[in-house]
């Protein structure tokens, strides 16, 4: 698998996400600066950081959202390429309207940062095939703005088309019907708050996050 | 020329900064505030000809997001 990770100027967790992504598809990705125009050649799988691109100006992901390097992901993702925004990622792809609806401050106001239970509710997806629907996983959190909204008819789409791919199972930041993660209506974009990358060698605490990229791979390299 | 731009949350929409700004007006002990919601004034210097659609797209694509936000348009003539 040909990984890109994209780096903002504010970027926190791309080393994060590369070591994960090592680890499982045993090759590097490639670190992709938010000023480059393309993508390398071939690639398979974009991965979008979490962090505070360009120092959360204006709001959570919108100076990044319009960054060149945006503009071919946006392209990769209609072409099918796999695509994940972690974190301030998600934030990134719903500003760049790849994924419905909006992050907006938390509900308690507080920075919310431990490990979080969540529900897997689709195991159909691209990035949950390796989890069991229903199932309960721990990842970490750790964000100021993670409080998912949309309309009333957003959410009943997304809950309707299987497109909620996680869910808190405690309330956390105020997110409409506690939805922690959601996929576009191709299904090849992933946007999540909660961390999986911080969730993948013992060390960590916790080794749940491993198998969204373990899965992942191996729907890309079949 | 300029312009400026007043970005508020669509009604609606959970303000959590404005509610800790009504707990603390009411900490304070002003009473009889009903509700605050909390936005953002942008202030543009514009070159002279920009017209009221390039401001409105200039809102549309990146100064508010429409999603959650509302926002309006006031132009400075003389400024």
């Amino acid at each position: 698998m040909k990984s890109a990770v994209i780096v903002f100027p504010g970027s926190n967790c791309d080393r994060d996400l590369a070591v994960g992504l090592e680890q499982v598809t045993g090759r590097k990705p490639a670190m992709v600066w938010h000023k480059d125009a393309e993508l390398p050649e071939g690639v398979d799988f974009v991965g979008i950081p979490g962090g505070f691109s360009y120092g959360d100006y204006l709001r959570s992901g919108a100076m990044a959202a319009r960054s060149p390097v945006m503009r071919a992901v946006a392209d990769a993702a209609s072409r099918g390429v796999p695509v994940i925004g972690i974190c301030n990622g998600f934030q990134v792809l719903t500003e760049a309207g790849l994924l419905p609806g909006a992050l907006m401050r938390n509900a308690g106001l507080s920075f919310v940062c431990r490990p979080v239970r969540l529900r897997v509710e689709n195991s159909q997806s691209l990035f949950t095939s390796q989890y069991d629907s229903g199932e309960e996983v721990l990842f970490p959190v750790a964000h100021h703005d993670g409080n998912y909204q949309a309309d009333e008819a957003t959410l009943d789409r997304l809950e309707g088309e299987g497109r909620v791919a996680f869910r808190y199972l405690d309330q956390c930041n105020g997110s409409a019907r506690n939805i922690a993660g959601i996929v576009n209506d191709a299904g090849n974009v992933l946007g999540l708050m909660p961390h999986p990358e911080r969730a993948v060698e013992p060390a960590h605490g916790g080794t749940d996050g491993r198998r969204l990229f373990e899965g992942l791979f191996e729907t890309v390299s079949a | 020329m300029k312009a400026r731009v007043f970005i508020t949350l669509k009604s609606g929409v959970l303000d959590p900064q404005g509610k800790a700004i009504h707990h603390a007006l009411e900490g304070l002990g002003f009473s009889g505030v009903n509700d605050v919601r909390a936005g953002k004034l942008i202030e543009l210097d514009l070159a002279d000809g920009t017209s009221d659609s390039d401001i409105e797209d200039m809102c549309r694509k990146l100064l508010a997001n429409t999603v959650i936000e509302n926002f309006r348009i006031e132009r400075l003539e003389n400024a």
